[in-house]
């Protein structure tokens, strides 16, 4: 397949398709950070030759699956509070220590959803700002501000057509100039000092990014 | 040496009103439950309570708030699918709610314990759970100002206890239980085991028995296969 390049012939990719596509992306050897939901569905993807250790903030290193039946112990969750398995190698540790280790740039990877992510890499992920809104934040604006690369995966639109990839986020903020990389449906960018570059489409073109996202876009070099 | 007391009532009965109480726990895991319940019955009102969620469905901290015992709360996640009592009180004005990014959360709890007076930090730099609070730019990078949160006491659930306080954790139900341990004037913790002092090895000590004032066994806390020295 042709990556750094418009595939205007293919198709939008699937939400397993894309979650396979970030799997792919991570480096071997790499420390993640799988946030709630859609990007929880990475780790399906990530081979065993990858050697990928996963993180949970909850304080735990080296998570295995999703536990099932007998597997299932009410002591061993992860931060979405679902039960989970250990790896060989794994570790426990207290929620300073987590967040020590996160803050402290030695996670390599957190993947996480969005609202809004502006050409700058802001990220708005945690509250719609809506008046009536209870507002929870857990681990969001840790994650965003200490992983060496932030990966975001959502939807390219929203329900009402309008592009998540903004100029300036309207929605109230996680962290600023975090985000490095955007996975939607429709194309991969790469948040850079130059600009927000394309690195690859699904189904559409460049031409047709432009129309819709009100941000000045480019095709990454390739190479 | 910490006291051993016979029943979560005994271990919980010197709480008085608006105390500041740490409950640790992540969701159900390190949630010290008999010991919150006892919290409801000694009947201590205009708590303010840190802890990392604001309770769940009908047990635990959830019926703290209900019945109204809480006066503020510090967490970093009250709204959940569960959270029904708490959403209630909010709506109704009857709880304060000071919301803290969940490392920002563990890092005063933390330094409370640590004897820190404040740290500068990047979670939260730019967003609106940063105004009012001073800010600093270090290595051209933005921080925001947090102080430690110090607390009259801590509750708290561990695996297995020493007769000196040594505390030893579960899996993932260790989660604040360290660091609570530390901030609180008086830790009040309950464990599935107490085993003699000498039990344990000092090399698997998770928390050291000079954070530990009062321990309380309730029933079997742990899975039969995890006894210990395991």
């Amino acid at each position: 397949m042709n990556t750094q390049a418009e595939n205007t012939t293919g198709t939008r990719l699937g939400r397993e398709e894309l979650a396979a596509l970030v799997a792919a992306d991570i480096k071997a050897g790499s420390f993640v950070n799988l946030g709630i939901g859609q990007p929880t569905l990475v780790s399906n993807y990530l081979r065993p030759e990858q050697a990928v250790t996963l993180h949970t903030e909850n304080g735990m290193l080296g998570m295995g699956p999703e536990a099932h039946g007998d597997e299932i112990d009410p002591d061993l969750i992860n931060a979405g509070k679902i039960p989970v398995t250990e790896m060989p190698g794994a570790s426990y540790f207290h929620h300073a220590d987590s967040f020590a280790m996160m803050r402290g740039g030695h996670l390599d990877v957190c993947v996480l959803g969005a609202f809004q992510v502006s050409a700058t890499g802001d990220l708005a992920n945690w509250h719609t700002g809506a008046p009536d809104a209870i507002p929870a934040v857990g681990g969001a604006m840790d994650l965003a501000t200490g992983a060496k690369e932030v990966y975001v995966m959502m939807g390219l639109f929203a329900k009402d057509g309008s592009s998540k990839l903004v100029e300036a986020c309207t929605y109230p903020l996680t962290g600023v100039g975090c985000v490095t990389r955007i996975y939607t449906n429709d194309a991969v960018f790469l948040i850079t000092a130059d600009g927000v570059r394309v690195r690859e489409t699904f189904g559409t073109t460049l031409a047709e990014l432009r129309e819709r996202i009100p941000v000045p876009l480019e095709m990454a070099a390739v190479g | 040496m910490p006291t051993i007391a016979s029943s979560a009532a005994e271990a919980v009965a010197g709480i008085r009103d608006n105390s500041t109480v740490l409950i640790g726990g992540f969701g159900n895991a390190g949630q010290p439950m008999e010991l919150i319940d006892a919290l409801l019955e000694c009947g201590a009102t205009g708590l303010t309570v840190v802890n990392n969620n604001a309770g769940q469905a009908d047990a635990g901290l959830a019926l703290l708030i209900k019945e109204r015992r809480v006066r503020k709360i510090i967490c970093s996640f009250p709204r959940q699918s569960d959270s029904w009592h708490f959403d209630a009180a909010y709506r109704a004005g009857e709880i304060e709610l000071e919301l803290v990014p969940q490392g920002n959360l563990a890092e005063r709890i933390r330094a409370a314990g640590a004897g820190i007076g404040g740290f500068f930090t990047p979670t939260g730099y730019g967003t609106m759970l940063a105004e009012g609070k001073e800010t600093r730019i270090i290595d051209g990078r933005g921080h925001v100002f947090e102080t430690p949160i110090h607390a009259d006491y801590a509750l708290v659930k561990a695996h297995i206890a020493d007769r000196a306080g040594n505390l030893l954790y579960r899996k993932t139900a260790r989660n604040f239980g360290p660091i609570m341990a530390a901030a609180a004037t008086a830790s009040i913790v309950q464990v599935g085991t107490i085993v003699d002092t000498g039990a344990l090895d000092p090399e698997n000590i998770v928390t050291p028995g000079i954070y530990v004032n009062t321990i309380v066994q309730i029933g079997a806390g742990a899975p039969a296969e995890h006894e210990a020295q395991q």
